[in-house]
């Protein structure tokens, strides 16, 4: 999914009226928001940042310190490991650790949800259809767990690939 | 809470420098562990440093470690702070990891190291000199900074690979590094040892993937808008109002130009062309053209300003070509000078002279320098041992002789130079030589030749480098390979050639020997001076008035940063020398290389023959400069540029607040009221214009084409945003709003139309033309941003300024470019069997013809396509779809095809 289409489906969930326009920098396509007052915004994670921000609900960014640093190292997570173009074994490696950490978690924080699991379960998507198929004889992983609960809230129940559609 | 690290991870620094934030708040344990300890858990991979939070949670991001350390301190998160973390882990750290591993584990060095890691660093000055704050996020010091100061330092710290140009990364990365828990955290990890400390740790790493698959890459790097201070604001508007009065009279074009005391002088000089190669596009931006703009651009500073340039013309190539043509040697150069002055002529170039190196004075001169230098003592006379081809029955000129090199083994070495290692050969080294005329092996005669002692020049040179280098605008790469070539050591070259086409030694016993181009050719710019003015010594023998720019391709930097220097510091005669050595990069050609021999590229006499303006040509390769890197000349992103910097950006922009004038205010500028938001916008379009200037006084032309593409996108945004259309049909506050709207959009157009001089110089007399934009302000250019087109000014007819580039149109271009013979060959045997019942048409129909016709029926195809889309009146349709019918039948005749039987053909 285009981070354009990505953040706008933000926007809406996070129930923005006003809809920005957004630019794409360079061969990666790196979103770019011009606002009105001040510079122009690079990046998938700093966008959505402010975006949370400006529809009040920093909550979303957690609300104490390590909550924060874990909300940021997630959306770090995001764009450097899920985003990145891997081979198989990367891919499977990365859906194990998720899958280990998620182990005794609701959402990445713990029992909170953030804007973590919003970008990641975008981000996830491309792998997670076959990755249910696979492993739906065994029982559901906390991955899938994870993948449903973010799916169920509010506002996020709809696959991303319909939207841009 | 406990923090892991692992001997020389690169990672410990930022954290180490930020640990000194939670003193006092938290209680911090640090230990040391193994590179491939997995300390996380549920990571597969091992991750140092990592953080173990009291809660048990692990933090395993460097960034997030830090910012949790911030955080702890009281700090608050901002958008620009994780800007800039996002930018560090996106882009920063693939580069940088790429480049460590170099420079680290495969102990590579130079422009290995830095070249992944030079776009990055550029960003980051950049901003920090745009934003004119001393640290990233602001005032002070901040997490931002911290994590990048401490992903940057271990290979920061290495003077080498800090670039001098980049300044205001510099003096942060000064002001961080001498802070006090930065420095303590760069003794803990580096302990001394600089870079190599993180060996240890690097070793067991994988090695990384390059950070970008196409080192190659034409993207511009995007510009912020910066934030601005009142009085900025108010020292614009002010600016503004003064209007055309604060223009400076016009100076008189002299001629002769001369240099004039208290003035700034400055001397531009191009690499002179070899004569009998007509030049690409590669040589064409790589000096004559980027030469040009900074020509230009020194003119409408009203700086006195001399631009020459000239054929290089003596030397055995040119012998050889005489022979092949059966001409003597001066007429070749007669001839191939013109084609060379043709050229240069359609790409619009300003040179005050444009010479040749045949003349009497480049005897003279040459002679002058060469006893000067023999009587101080630094020339050396040895027996050479050189190669003669007995079949040719002559001796050898290095470009005559091939074989394999003697360092890198590379088959296909120079007689002079390596292509392979860049490394410079004696013709003599080289292993398994053939004489490339008769590709027989030359055998080794011994000879008398003269040498130019440079060990002996050395020490003036390196003085003289001294005083230069600091302060001045030498680009990276010329200085990366002066110091090279002073690293391994000078030594004797040979200045003198068995030739006849030369310029003759004036010395007993060697009259039939002729001056080594190496030696001359640079000695060309003051010959060619001499003969435009009798008083050329004002500009060559005045290096305390005159500031001499030299452009030229990296190749030829060794001539004019080293032999040119040492030979005239040499006579201790006070010759001007070089104060800027301005080198580009390689421009590739699509993803090759030019080739005469191949037919691939173009050249500099076919650009005319694409039907594209000289100023599109200009505008793109300019574009593309190699400035830093090599760049690639591309045709579809040639269109693309065109298409939609040009004719959507700026053409769009230009054309709009013209036709606004006429449309709506009778060709008259209308009266202006500014509000504070058409204030702002005036001191951003001043603050991208001192940009514009900052960068062409540094001569980063590419960079400030920017600059003006930055302004006019500024604009059309100002006219989408003010919709002066809708608002003219308004109450009167709202004409008197489209009114101002329209007059600041036009004066924009102006101040656009004089930038724009040194790159599309048409272009902009085109607008001028169009605004009716006085003569002063056509022809100087201030630091302000000035309303040169007041209330009531009348302006001439406005029409548009470039044309759509099509995809057919640019597929056949680089069809006819791209690997010229097979397509030439395929052709022909077209042509020699063609089917009989065509043959009429297809000797009637060029392609030219065809093209047309292609062009006409894609048209009338999109008018079908969209009539029926809008569910047009079928009448209509009908009459579009047998038009366009009738025009896809003459294609077909055109093209000799057999004409389609109706439909049924669908099918396939």
């Amino acid at each position: 999914m285009a981070a354009a289409a990505e953040l706008a489906l933000l926007e809406k969930s996070l129930g923005l009226s006003k809809r920005n326009k957004y630019s794409a920098r360079g061969d990666r396509q790196i979103p770019v928001l011009q606002t009105n007052n001040g510079p122009s915004l690079t990046g998938l994670t700093t966008i959505a940042a402010h975006l949370v921000k400006q529809a009040n609900k920093e909550y979303l960014l957690g609300s104490t310190a390590e909550e924060k640093a874990i909300v940021q190292q997630w959306l770090e997570y995001r764009v450097t490991q899920v985003d990145k173009h891997s081979n198989k074994d990367d891919i499977r490696t990365l859906l194990k650790d998720l899958n280990a950490y998620l182990e005794d978690k609701v959402y990445l924080t713990g029992y909170n949800f953030t804007l973590a699991d919003i970008l990641l379960y975008y981000g996830l998507h491309r792998f997670i259809v076959s990755y249910e198929e696979r492993t739906e004889q065994r029982g559901r992983p906390p991955l899938t767990n994870f993948y449903l609960e973010t799916e169920a809230r509010r506002g996020y129940r709809s696959s991303p690939r319909s939207h841009n559609q | 809470m406990r923090l892991f690290v692992s001997e020389g991870a690169p990672g410990n620094l930022p954290v180490l420098a930020a640990a000194g934030r939670v003193r006092g708040r938290a209680e911090l344990l640090i230990s040391t562990v193994g590179p491939e300890e997995c300390m996380v858990p549920f990571l597969t991979r091992p991750k140092v440093p990592v953080l173990q939070l009291d809660s048990g949670n692990y933090l395993f991001s460097t960034s997030s470690i830090c910012r949790y350390f911030f955080l702890l301190s009281g700090w608050e998160q901002d958008d620009l702070t994780n800007q800039w973390l996002e930018w560090e882990a996106t882009e920063l750290q693939p580069a940088l990891s790429a480049a460590l591993y170099c420079l680290v584990v495969q102990g590579k060095k130079g422009e290995d190291v830095l070249g992944p890691v030079r776009r990055a660093l550029t960003h980051i000055d950049h901003s920090l000199s745009r934003q004119n704050c001393p640290f990233l996020a602001g005032e002070t010091e901040s997490l931002a900074d911290i994590v990048l100061w401490g992903a940057l330092y271990p290979l920061l710290q290495d003077p080498a690979y800090l670039p001098e140009e980049l300044g205001a990364l510099h003096s942060w990365f000064q002001t961080l590094s001498t802070q006090e828990p930065c420095q303590r955290a760069a003794e803990t990890v580096l302990k001394q040892q600089g870079v190599l400390a993180l060996r240890p740790y690097l070793q067991k790493q994988p090695q990384p993937s390059p950070p970008d698959e196409s080192a190659v890459t034409n993207e511009p790097e995007e510009e912020e808008l910066a934030t601005l201070s009142e009085e900025e604001i108010a020292m614009a508007v002010t600016a503004w109002e003064k209007g055309l009065e604060s223009l400076p009279p016009l100076r008189p074009r002299q001629n002769p130009v001369l240099p004039v005391a208290g003035e700034r002088n400055v001397l531009i000089t191009s690499a002179l062309p070899y004569v009998n190669n007509v030049p690409h596009l590669g040589n064409i931006i790589g000096c004559v053209l980027s030469a040009d703009v900074f020509a230009r651009y020194s003119r409408l500073r009203q700086w006195n300003t001399l631009y020459l340039c000239g054929t290089d013309e003596y030397g055995t190539a040119t012998e050889t070509k005489a022979m092949e043509e059966g001409l003597t040697p001066q007429e070749i150069c007669d001839k191939y000078h013109v084609i060379h002055a043709d050229i240069y002529r359609w790409f619009n170039i300003s040179f005050d002279i444009f010479g040749r190196t045949t003349t009497p004075q480049q005897t003279k001169i040459t002679q002058d320098i060469f006893q000067r230098l023999l009587t101080r003592g630094f020339v050396l006379r040895d027996t050479v041992e050189q190669l003669r081809c007995e079949h040719c029955a002559r001796f050898l000129a290095d470009r005559f002789v091939e074989g394999v090199c003697p360092f890198c083994g590379y088959e296909e070495a120079r007689g002079d130079q390596c292509d392979k290692c860049g490394k410079l050969i004696n013709a003599i080294e080289l292993k398994k030589p053939q004489c490339k005329v008769c590709r027989s092996c030359p055998v080794v005669k011994s000879s008398q030749h003269l040498f130019l002692d440079l060990p002996k020049l050395e020490k003036r040179l390196e003085e003289w480098l001294g005083k230069t280098l600091p302060g001045s605008d030498w680009t990276p790469n010329a200085r990366f390979i002066i110091r090279s070539w002073l690293r391994d050591g000078l030594k004797p070259r040979c200045i003198t050639r068995d030739l006849k086409w030369g310029t003759p030694v004036p010395l007993e016993g060697f009259e039939d020997k002729v001056f080594y181009v190496w030696f001359d050719a640079t000695i060309g710019y003051l010959s060619i001076t001499a003969n435009y003015t009798d008083q050329w010594e004002r500009w060559w023998k005045n290096p305390e008035q005159v500031d001499l720019y030299q452009f030229m391709a990296k190749d030829n930097v060794p001539f004019h940063g080293l032999v040119f220097p040492c030979s005239a510091l040499g006579t201790e005669d006070n010759y001007t020398l070089v104060s800027h050595l301005i080198a580009t990069e390689y421009l590739n050609y699509e993803d090759g290389k030019f080739s005469k021999s191949r037919g691939v590229g173009v050249f500099g006499d076919m650009a005319q023959d694409t039907g594209i303006p000289a100023d599109i040509w200009r505008f793109y390769l300019l574009y593309i400069r190699p400035e830093g890197q090599d760049s690639a000349f591309s045709w579809a992103d040639m269109l693309l540029k065109n298409n939609s910097e040009l004719l959507n950006n700026l053409g769009n922009f230009i054309n709009r607040a013209g036709m606004f004038v006429s449309k709506f205010f009778g060709g008259y500028v209308p009266e202006m009221v500014l509000t504070p938001d058409d204030q702002r916008l005036l001191a951003h379009v001043t603050l991208e214009l001192r940009h514009y200037h900052q960068l062409l006084e540094k001569v980063r032309i590419r960079d400030a084409l920017r600059s003006i593409l930055t302004i006019s996108r500024h604009g059309n945004q100002y006219i989408q945003v003010n919709e002066p259309w809708k608002r003219i049909k308004g109450n009167e506050a709202d004409r008197q709003r489209a009114g101002t709207v329209t007059g600041l959009a036009v004066n924009i157009a102006a101040l656009l139309s004089v930038m724009l001089q040194p790159y599309m110089p048409t272009v902009s007399t085109t607008i001028q033309d169009q605004l009716q934009l006085p003569r002063p302000a056509c022809s100087i250019l201030l630091t302000n941003f000035l309303c040169t087109l007041p209330a009531g000014h009348q302006i001439g007819t406005v029409s548009p300024l470039f044309q759509k580039l099509e995809n057919d149109q640019i597929e056949s271009l680089k069809q006819r470019f791209g690997g010229g013979q097979l397509e030439e060959s395929l052709e022909l045997k077209a042509k020699v069997s063609p089917k009989p019942e065509v043959v009429e048409t297809v000797t009637t129909a060029g392609p030219q013809q065809i093209q047309v016709l292609m062009d006409e029926v894609t048209k009338q195809g999109n008018t079908v396509r969209e009539l029926k889309a809008q569910k047009a009146d079928k009448n209509q349709i009908a009459a579009e779809v047998a038009k366009l019918l009738e025009l896809k039948k003459q294609l077909a005749l055109a093209e000799g095809k057999p004409l389609e039987t109706s439909k049924g053909k669908k099918k396939k």
